[in-house]
Formats: C-alpha cells, structure tokens, sequence
C-alpha cells in the first residue's frame, strides 16, 4: 500500500503515527481513507468544499501533487506521499 | 573591485584558503559580500555565528526584543550573562568577539512593511530567522521585489524545513504556501515547544546555503525543499515549482508592492501575545484566587497536554487539550461557571472562543495562564 508521511503537527491526530500505509487507487481515495481512520485530521487537510486547504502541499514522491493532477493523481502500490504543511517556528 | 586581506585575515581565514571552491578569491569576496538575518533567535543564532566567523565583510541583526532564561535553551548566541539586553547587542557582542574584522549592523526594530525595504536593499542576501507568519510572508516579497535571494529555515518540535527561495531563478516561498493557516491552527515554538539543538540544524544548513550563494559555488537549495526529521532522523528534499498564480512572482502577479501582513496572516507578526481573550473575557489570577475559595467555586479548565501538568497545576482543575476539546464539549456543564487556562493564555483564549461558539456563556480566560497565577499568587511555583 502507498506510504503516507505524516509531519509533526499533525501527528496529534493520527496517535502519534509518522507514516501511515494508506489504500486507494488515487490522491483522492488515500485521504478519504486517512480521514475515515482519523476524523479529526480531515478539517486540517480540506477546506468545507473537499479541496486541499491552500496551506498544505501533498507531494508524490518528489512532486507537488497541484503540479501532477491534483486530488486525482494515480497511485500505486509503492508510492510515498507526504503532507508538507506551513510552520513558523524560528 | 575586491577588499583584499590583511595578514591577520589571511591566518584567520586559512582553512578557508586552502578550499580551492574558496581560496583567496573566495574570501575577498565574502568580504566584500553582506547578508541580512532577519530574527536573532533559535535559526538567527547559527545563521549570524557562523556567517560571522567566515568573515562576511556586513551583517545586519533584525529584531525587536530581548534575551530572556527561556531563549537560551537554543539561541546560542545569546548568554545567561546577556539575559535581558536587547537581543541585537548581545549577538554583535558576540559575533565581534569571534570576529572583529567585520561589521555588525544591529536594527533593534520589528521588520515590518514600513521600514523593510530601507533596511534590505543595501544586502547581497536574506536569511529568514524569523518565528510568525506575518514576517514570513513580508520576507518573502521583499526579497521577491528586489530581486534578492531568501534563504528559508522554519521549525517546529523535531521536524524543519529549510530552501533558497529565489524568484529570479526559482519559486518563492508563496509559490509553495499561497496562504498562511488560519491564526491558532499551527502552533508556535512558545505553544507547541521545539528541540533546542533543531535550529541549530537548520539554521547551519541556512548559513551554508548563504555561503554558497555568496561565494557562487555548488548547487543551492533553489527549487529543492528540505525536509529534516530530527525524532526518525530523516532528510527527505521535494522539488519546488514557480507557481503559475503566484501572486507575487507569477506572470499574473497582483501583489506589486508591500502589503499588510498582519491583515493578510490574521495575526500579529510576533509570537508574544499577552494571553488576553480581549475586553471582558479575561480574570487575572488575582481576581481568580479568593473565587476558588467560594461555596461554589468555578469550575477549572486545563487545555494544555497532559506533559505539562506535570510542570504546574492548579488543584481540580479538569485537563481537556485543546486539540481535544472541540470532541470533547459533551463533559462539559455550560450552566456552571468555568476559567479556562493554559500556560500563558494563548491556547485558552482559542479554547475561550471554541466554548463560546458552541454556546457557552459562564466562561472566563485566565489572562496570563498559570505563569501569571505563579508570578501573582503562588510563587512557589515554577514559570515555564
């Protein structure tokens, strides 16, 4: 199952869990997936209509994923996602 | 033309010297070369050192405030014998010390649109040290209108990032981040806490890739994220794109001149908040003390994480995190009377304003946290 990395400030909602196996066959399916087993990440990833907040990137592999296709970006077995949100801290 | 070395400089830079991707050329022109660090904390700290002892000819120190105990767990170029000076002199102090061949410009102001592009134009390079989003963003388009590279550190516990935002060769940092978060969503060091040695990670990968730029060397962190793991010790890099709808380096761009950050980011650009909940929703611990004696006293709610009870503690009071607390409303009696707090009364003013939405109408912020209650009413207890 693709591999999804998940950073700090989100761990509060996935039980402390830095990589999480996610299913599904696109970008879409795999944080539909994560939302279902961790509800309360969903609002820190999605805006009210279901589009990726504008502060958090998704990369597949080395990729943003707004530069692939987006939400409906294909996955497959091996691929490695990964949430990159803003941080401020200095 | 270059400066040239006197012999004094010449022993001093000799390790330098002997790289050739350096040698005497190199140095002359990092001599020659300025940089300005923008915020002398936990990334400023390394960033300005280091810069320092390799002999950057002009450094300028952005920042506004002074040394205090909990600084020193990281920001390293301050010291207990500094603790309240401004932080701009402590740094020069210490950074003439390891180097007085060069020259220290200190502004002891914020960074703000008024006074940020006076204060960048005479440098060759920027280096983001700062702590807020606000700043974050002002660095960002200053660099981006005049042409000037930003090198870019950011931290949060154990996890950093750090690119060379350059929008003359490269995405900015709003390609990456178009928007800040929403106030309160993203914790602050001062909230959420980081480890002390991670800035010094990330703020020596900044000095580095400022180096780099100066000197012309290597290959540069444009157009590249790194992503550092200090608890799985990772270094992961992502490739960053020019964002066609940028707005302020895109084709399209809208954003042409400085704007209002405070305004853009919802905040004020500095982590210090003074733990108000604003005009009529605070109780100073002063106030709150006598209550707690009362028949029926109000109730206690505590949305720091469990970790920090251990630190400090007021007696009854219930621990909901504030992560928590919005699935958690139900344990809560609205009809009864209820202060909320947290360590210095950020978390609680958010908390504050989640019960409020939902309904609750008995409920106060403790102004301050329980830091104010340990300044105020039990000194015995320990400031965190």
């Amino acid at each position: 199952m693709p591999m999804l990395r998940i950073p700090t400030p989100l761990r509060t909602y996935t039980d402390g869990q830095s990589e999480v196996a996610v299913r599904g066959a696109t970008v879409s399916d795999a944080l539909s997936d994560l939302s279902a087993r961790y509800p309360s990440i969903k609002q820190h990833i999605f805006n009210e209509n279901g589009e990726l907040r504008p502060f958090v990137n998704l990369f597949k592999g080395e990729e943003n994923v707004r530069n692939l296709r987006g939400l409906d970006t294909p996955l497959s077995e091996n691929d490695r996602l990964r949430i990159i949100p803003s941080i401020a801290g200095g | 033309m270059l400066p040239d070395l006197s012999h004094e400089e010449i022993l001093r830079y000799s390790r330098h010297l002997l790289i050739p991707e350096v040698g005497l050329d190199g140095q002359r022109k990092l001599k020659g070369s300025s940089a300005l660090v923008i915020g002398t904390g936990g990334l400023g700290s390394p960033v300005a050192l280091y810069l320092a002892a390799a002999g950057i000819g002009r450094i300028g120190l952005v920042d506004y405030d002074v040394v205090d105990f909990t600084n020193l767990q990281r920001q390293v170029i301050h010291g207990t014998s500094t603790v309240g000076e401004l932080k701009v002199e402590s740094a020069r102090n210490r950074m003439l010390d390891l180097n007085p061949e060069i020259q220290v410009d200190i502004y002891n102001e914020p960074f703000t649109s008024e006074n940020a592009i006076q204060i960048a134009r005479d440098y060759d390079i920027l280096i983001d040290g700062t702590d807020n989003f606000p700043t974050r963003y002002l660095t960002n388009d200053v660099c981006v209108f005049l042409g000037k590279p930003n090198v870019y550190g950011s931290i949060y516990r154990f996890e950093g990032q750090t690119s060379v935002f350059y929008a003359k060769e490269g995405p900015c940092y709003r390609c990456l981040f178009p928007e800040p978060p929403p106030p309160g969503l993203v914790p602050s060091c001062a909230e959420g806490g980081v480890l002390g040695v991670l800035p010094g990670t990330i703020g020596t990968i900044q000095a580095t890739e400022a180096l780099k730029m100066l000197l012309g060397i290597g290959s540069s962190l444009v157009g590249r994220l790194l992503i550092y793991d200090a608890l799985d010790m990772t270094v992961d890099f992502v490739n960053l794109r020019k964002n066609p709808n940028c707005r302020v380096c895109g084709p399209n761009a809208d954003i042409r001149e400085l704007i209002d950050y405070d305004a853009f980011c919802g905040v004020p650009g500095r982590d210090h908040d003074d733990g108000s909940a604003g005009a009529g929703w605070d109780i100073d611990a002063r106030q709150l003390a006598p209550r707690l004696n009362e028949p029926e006293p109000p109730m206690l709610l505590d949305v720091r994480e469990p970790h920090e009870l251990e630190i400090s503690s007021l007696p009854k009071a219930v621990n909901i995190p504030l992560g928590t607390l919005a699935a958690r409303l139900s344990e809560l009696d609205s009809a009864r009377e209820m202060v909320v707090f947290c360590k210095a009364g950020t978390r609680s003013s958010r908390a504050l304003e989640l019960l409020v939405s939902a309904g609750f109408k008995k409920v106060k912020n403790l102004h301050g946290g329980i830091n104010a209650w340990a300044r105020e009413v039990d000194p015995k207890m320990p400031i965190y």
